[in-house]
C-alpha cells in the first residue's frame, strides 16, 4: 500500500508540469497581456511605458524563457505577485519589513469557494441518495420517472437563470434573502452566531444552487448503481437466507452501490470549482471563481497561472484521496491495488 | 433507437429535440419580425398578440430573437461536439489500437487535460480572443474531447481480440481497414450517445459564455446574451429572462433524456426486468 502510494504521490509532480505547462502556453498563444488592458484604463500610457511595463514583468521575452522563469519560482513555492492588484501576492500572505502581512489572494478566496462546495455537496448527498435508492426500488413505475424527470430538470436547468430568478424571487420581490457578497453591512459588530447565521444567509442561494446543478449526476448514479447491485447473486443469496428486504437492501445493496461513488466524487472536483465562476460573479463572491474571472478580464498572468496550478493540484489531491478511500473501503479493489 | 423510444422519458427527450430543430431551421419563415429590428415604440412590451414574447429594451420582438438565437446556440453545440468528437475518435482509436507507448502519451494527456477545470480554461482563452461563435465553438470543442477518446479506446480495447477482427486480420485486412470497417461502426453506440450528451453540456457552456459577456456579440442573438440583456431589465421584465432560460433548459433536457435513453437501451444490464 505504501509503496502504491508514494508511486501515485511521485507520478503527481510530472502531471503538474504538464497541466501548468498547457495552461502556460494556451494562455500566451492568446493576443494580449496586462499592457493591453491597463491601457483600456490609462489611454494615456505611451508606447514606451508600455514597454517598460513588459520588461519590468519579463513578458517581452519569448514564451518558452517566461515558462522557465516560471518554473524557477514555483520551485521554490513562490508563486509571484499580481500584475493588477499592486503586487499583491498571488498565493500565501507576506510579511513586509514592518511587519505588515499582506493577505494572499487564493488564500483569501479559496476557503470560500471550498466552503460553499462541501456545504452544497452535503446538501446533493441528502437529496440524491433517498431519491436515487427510491428510484431503483420503483424501477419504471411511476415514482421512478417523476424522480428521474426531476433529477434531469435540474441537471438542465442553467445554473445563471436559476440564480437570477431565486435572487429576483427572494431578494428583490420578498427581501428574504441578501443577494450579494458574504456579508451585511455593520456585519463585525454581530455577536459570533450572528456572524455566523448572516454569512449562512448569504451563502443559501449560491450553495442550493450548486447542489441543484450538481445533484442530477449523484442522483443518476446511486440509481443505476443500485439496480446493478440488486441484480448480483448475493443479494439473491441474502434474500434466500432469510433476510428481511430492509436489511438485504441497506445493510447488502447501499453499501455496495454506494463505493464507486468515492470516485465520482474525485473526479467532479474541477467541474465543482470551475463551476463556482458563473455563480460567484452573480453573487458577487469573492471566491476563486470571481477572481479568475477578475484576472482573465486583467490578463494577469501570475494569477491565472497561481489558480489553475492550485486548481489542479486540488483535482490531483483529490483523486487520490477517492482511491486509497475507494481502496480503504473495498477489500476486492485494495487487493487489486495491491498486486 | 426502436427499442429507445419505447422508455418514455426518450421519447420525450425526441420530440423536444425535434421540435427545436425544426423550429430552428424554419426560423426564416416562421419568425414574425426581423429579429434585429429596432422599434423605438415598441420597446418593452409585455407578451401580448403582435409580440408572442414581448418586446425588449431596444423595442425588439422576442420571439424573433429567440428563433435565430436558437439556430446560433444549437449550432455551436453541435460543430463543438463535432470537433470534440472527431479529435476523441483519432486519438482513442490510435491509442487502442497501436497501444504501447502512442497509448501512454495520449492517455496521460488526457489525464492532465482532466485535471484542469475545463470551464476555466475556456474561460481563459475566449478572454483573450476576440468574442466569435467560430472561437468559442473551436474552444469548446477543443477542451471537451477526453470523455470520447478515453470511450472509443476502451471499445477497441474490448473489441481488438474479438474473433471477428482476428478473422479480417488473419485474411490480410489492412490496420485502415480494420479500424474503418470493423472496429468503429461496431462503437458507434457509445459514441453517438456520448456526441448528444455532449451537445447538452456544450449549449449550456456557450449560454453561460454569452451570460458572462464573452459569447456570441451583439446584436446577433444566441439564448445566451437575450437572457444576459434581460439581467438588467429582471424588475420590470420578466419574458426576457424567462423565455431564453426555458429554451437552454428545454434543449438540455431533450438532449440528456434522449441521450441516457439511448445509452439504457443499449445496456443491457440495466435493462433486466
Amino acid at each position: 500500500m505504501l509503496k502504491y502510494l508514494l508511486k501515485r504521490f511521485f507520478w503527481m509532480i510530472p502531471l503538474l508540469v504538464g497541466i501548468s505547462l498547457i495552461s502556460f502556453m494556451i494562455m500566451h498563444l492568446a493576443p494580449g497581456d496586462i499592457t493591453s488592458s491597463e491601457a483600456s484604463f490609462n489611454p494615456k500610457a505611451s508606447e514606451e511605458s508600455r514597454q517598460k511595463l513588459r520588461e519590468l514583468y519579463s513578458l517581452d521575452k519569448p514564451v518558452i524563457v517566461q515558462y522557465s522563469l516560471w518554473m524557477k519560482r514555483m520551485a521554490t513555492l513562490n508563486f509571484g505577485t499580481s500584475f493588477a492588484s499592486h503586487q499583491r501576492p498571488v498565493f500565501w500572505q507576506t510579511k513586509d519589513k514592518d511587519g505588515n502581512v499582506t493577505l494572499g489572494m487564493i488564500q483569501e478566496a479559496l476557503p470560500i469557494t471550498l466552503l460553499i462546495n462541501v456545504l452544497s455537496l452535503i446538501l446533493i448527498i441528502a437529496i440524491a441518495l433517498p431519491l436515487g435508492v427510491v428510484s431503483a426500488l420503483k424501477q419504471n413505475q411511476l415514482a421512478d420517472r417523476v424522480i428521474t424527470l426531476f433529477v434531469f430538470i435540474g441537471f438542465a436547468i442553467p445554473g445563471f437563470w436559476l440564480a437570477l430568478m431565486l435572487m429576483y424571487w427572494t431578494g428583490v420581490q420578498h427581501n428574504w434573502l441578501p443577494i450579494s457578497g458574504l456579508q451585511s453591512l455593520g456585519h463585525e459588530h454581530l455577536h459570533w452566531l450572528g456572524k455566523t447565521l448572516d454569512t449562512l444567509k448569504h451563502l443559501a442561494l449560491p450553495v442550493f444552487i450548486s447542489a441543484i446543478t450538481g445533484l442530477a449526476g449523484i442522483a443518476l448514479f446511486v440509481r443505476n448503481g443500485m439496480l446493478e447491485v440488486l441484480h448480483q447473486d448475493y443479494i439473491t443469496t441474502a434474500r434466500s437466507k432469510g433476510l428481511n428486504e430492509h436489511r438485504v437492501i441497506y445493510g447488502h445493496a447501499l453499501r455496495n452501490a454506494l463505493l464507486p461513488l468515492i470516485t465520482i466524487f474525485g473526479l467532479s472536483i474541477p467541474g465543482l470549482i470551475g463551476g463556482s465562476v458563473i455563480a460567484e460573479s452573480i453573487f458577487a463572491i469573492p471566491g476563486m471563481g470571481k477572481l479568475f474571472y477578475d484576472a482573465v478580464l486583467m490578463r494577469d498572468f501570475p494569477v491565472i497561472m497561481g489558480i489553475l496550478t492550485i486548481g489542479a493540484l486540488l483535482t490531483l489531491i483529490g483523486n487520490l484521496v477517492a482511491d486509497v478511500a475507494y481502496a480503504w473501503a473495498d477489500p476486492r479493489v485494495r487487493r487489486g491495488v495491491m498486486q | 433507437m426502436k427499442h429507445a423510444l419505447r422508455n418514455p422519458l426518450a421519447l420525450i427527450g425526441f420530440s423536444i429535440i425535434a421540435a427545436i430543430l425544426l423550429l430552428a431551421l424554419i426560423a426564416p419563415w416562421i419568425a414574425p419580425y426581423d429579429p434585429n429590428a429596432i422599434n423605438v415604440k415598441a420597446i418593452l412590451l409585455a407578451p401580448e398578440t403582435n409580440h408572442w414574447m414581448g418586446t425588449d429594451g431596444l423595442g425588439r420582438d422576442v420571439l424573433s430573437r429567440m428563433l435565430y438565437g436558437g439556430r446560433i446556440s444549437l449550432l455551436v453545440g453541435f460543430v463543438a461536439v463535432g470537433i470534440a468528437t472527431l479529435i476523441g475518435i483519432v486519438l482513442g482509436a490510435v491509442a487502442g489500437f497501436y497501444r504501447g507507448w502512442v497509448d501512454t502519451v495520449i492517455m496521460r494527456t488526457v489525464d492532465v487535460m482532466l485535471s484542469i477545470p475545463t470551464f476555466f480554461l475556456i474561460l481563459a482563452v475566449i478572454a483573450f480572443l476576440t468574442p466569435s461563435i467560430w472561437n468559442i465553438m473551436i474552444v469548446i470543442g477543443l477542451t471537451s474531447w477526453m470523455g470520447v477518446t478515453r470511450l472509443v479506446r476502451a471499445e477497441f480495447l474490448s473489441l481488438r481480440n474479438r474473433e471477428f477482427v482476428l478473422a479480417a486480420q488473419a485474411l490480410g485486412a489492412k490496420d485502415a481497414r480494420l479500424i474503418f470497417t470493423h472496429l468503429l461502426p461496431n462503437s458507434l453506440t457509445p459514441i453517438i450517445v456520448s456526441s448528444i450528451l455532449g451537445i447538452a453540456s456544450a449549449v449550456l457552456v456557450e449560454s453561460g459564455l454569452s451570460f458572462l459577456g464573452l459569447g456570441v456579440q451583439a446584436p446577433q442573438a444566441s439564448w445566451g446574451n437575450i437572457l444576459t440583456d434581460g439581467k438588467e431589465y429582471i424588475q420590470f421584465a420578466w419574458w426576457l429572462s424567462l423565455f431564453p432560460g426555458l429554451a437552454i433548459l428545454l434543449t438540455v433536457l431533450g438532449y440528456n433524456l434522449l441521450g441516457d435513453g439511448l445509452r439504457d437501451a443499449y445496456n443491457p444490464r440495466s435493462n433486466q426486468n
